[in-house]
């Protein structure tokens, strides 16, 4: 943690307690918008302010502006339910999702805020055939690769996860799950957070309630600075993470880009005692379920058909959920529902993110992180904050570009998966 | 739930229908004539607005046919329902959401 801020430790919470927690300053100042920055980053979500962050600890870079439309954290990082593991099949993505997880595992140490990660372990059930095919595929994949990941039959997924439901006359019954244990969840807001914080310490501008309104280029083509709802601010180099709104911010500088923006809606019960210890994932029946520390169950459905922009999505694609979630685990059937949302997901057609430089001069641009991105948060940051400063990818996200799609070198974790994920 | 007005047996819930994606999007008359920047275009590359999109939809839970849509992606509301075939209506640019 940089130096001019106060740390977090048990003794500053016990000094802080005796006063009532009245004492804590801001985490972040809310600054005026300079007129020229060295690097701007377009949104200020998790993987933007990531992105900051690496940029001034890693890379000298602290003349930073984040820019956000609405307030920090507010988007998919506030939507999500937080599920991060890296057993993915393809050597490009497992390299990328895993470089994420190693830097999870250190990250509430690395920001001196407590992120909250919890390694209970992430459970992919496999109801088919084919899906015992395609994961034990992925265990064999994953293992070649360092990734820990493993086979449990129907019975050993029960011991692992008591309230499941191994009754063979469900429709879909359990046969077994990939089990990934360093998989698990984290508080998304305190990532947000951490790294807003973090950042901000090391005199980057996170400015909120600005809306970037358009990109300028000099007559060369390349990126002179944005316009935005706070007044025109330039830089030479301009990072675009801005998810479900990425086709409308890079078309500002005449970028078109293979993405499609689509609702996906989560939910949350009411609290409960503990009592889901893992977190379960099902592509085949559309269910993602953990318990929160809160006691909430947080729930995942698929995405809505359509593209939109509502963050709202249709109630029978979360009720298709809750069907699978109650028949998988019949206690909860009488469980009562608090709050659903949407997020606007970006996503590729080869369902895998593109972190890269564009044919623009210092643009650069995250984003397609569909359905899966809060998992990746750190390392998409850590990346992309390398490929903007050196002007060149890091070799783990080098394949990761929009050129893979003209080329034909797919990253293909929608036919990998069988659906977005 | 979206109610969908299908051209041929009017309104109808969503869930009797499925999307099939951005509407006019021809399949290329010759396609070794096509280089790779036109490949992806067809293949990868879509409009994705925020506002009017045209889209196709299928009613199949019903007549089983296709058709076309505008809507408002900021909204979901539809501007207009129209047959496969005809012109992408033209329509007014909603000045806001609604």
């Amino acid at each position: 943690m940089p130096p001019n801020k106060p740390t977090f430790s048990a003794l500053s919470l016990l000094r802080q307690a005796f006063g009532g927690h009245a004492g804590w300053e801001k985490q972040w100042r809310s600054p005026e918008p300079k007129a020229a920055y060295d690097a701007i980053i377009v949104g200020a979500g998790g993987h933007g302010l990531a992105t900051a962050y690496y940029l001034a600890k890693e890379h000298g870079l602290r003349n930073i502006a984040v820019l956000e439309k609405g307030w920090l954290g507010g988007g998919n990082t506030g939507r999500n339910t937080t599920i991060i593991r890296s057993n993915y099949l393809f050597d490009e993505s497992a390299a990328f999702y895993d470089h994420a997880v190693k830097l999870w595992e250190g990250l509430s140490q690395e920001l001196n805020y407590n992120v909250m990660f919890s390694q209970r372990g992430v459970l992919m059930l496999a109801h088919t055939v084919h899906d015992i095919q395609v994961f034990k595929r992925h265990v064999h994949a994953n293992r070649l690769n360092g990734i820990d990941n493993e086979w449990l039959t129907a019975e050993e997924t029960k011991e692992f996860c008591p309230p499941i439901s191994l009754d063979s006359g469900m429709r879909y019954p359990v046969l077994g799950a990939a089990l990934q244990r360093r998989g698990g969840v984290a508080r998304h807001d305190a990532v947000a957070w951490g790294y807003a914080r973090g950042a901000d310490a090391m005199g980057v501008d996170i400015i909120q309630n600005c809306e970037v309104t358009g990109i300028l280029r000099d007559a060369s083509g390349a990126v002179e600075g944005v316009e935005t709802s706070r007044g025109t601010i330039r830089a030479r180099k301009v990072g675009v993470v801005a998810a479900g709104h990425t086709s409308t911010v890079m078309a500002m500088a005449g970028v078109r880009m293979p993405l499609e923006s689509y609702p996906l809606q989560a939910l949350v019960s009411e609290p409960i005692k503990p009592i889901f210890p893992c977190v379960v994932m099902s592509n085949t029946i559309h269910a993602y379920i953990s318990q929160s520390d809160k006691g909430e169950l947080v729930i995942g459905a698929g995405t809505d058909a359509y593209v939109s922009y509502t963050q709202r999505g249709g109630l029978h694609i979360t009720t298709h959920t809750l069907d699978a979630i109650c028949e998988l685990f019949p206690m909860f059937r009488r469980m009562r529902m608090l709050r659903n949302w949407g997020g606007i997901v970006d996503v590729t057609p080869d369902r895998s993110p593109i972190v890269a430089k564009t044919a623009v001069p210092g643009l650069y641009v995250n984003c397609g992180w569909g359905t899966g991105g809060f998992k990746a948060t750190p390392g998409s940051g850590h990346l992309f904050a390398w490929t903007m400063a050196k002007d060149e990818p890091h070799r783990i996200n080098a394949p990761f570009t929009i050129e893979r799609f003209r080329d034909g070198y797919l990253i293909d974790e929608a036919a990998a998966a069988a659906v977005a994920h | 739930m979206l109610l969908i007005d299908c051209p041929y047996c009017g309104q109808r819930p969503e869930s009797e229908f499925t999307y099939g994606g951005e509407a006019h999007i021809a399949r290329p008359p010759d396609p070794s004539a096509l280089d790779d920047a036109a490949w992806t275009e067809f293949l990868y590359l879509r409009h994705n607005p925020k506002g009017p999109h045209a889209e196709r939809w299928r009613h199949t839970h019903g007549c089983a046919r296709f058709f076309n849509a505008v809507r408002d992606t900021r909204t979901d509301h539809f501007l207009a329902t129209y047959k496969t075939g005809e012109p992408k209506p033209e329509l007014p640019t909603p000045e806001k959401a609604r």
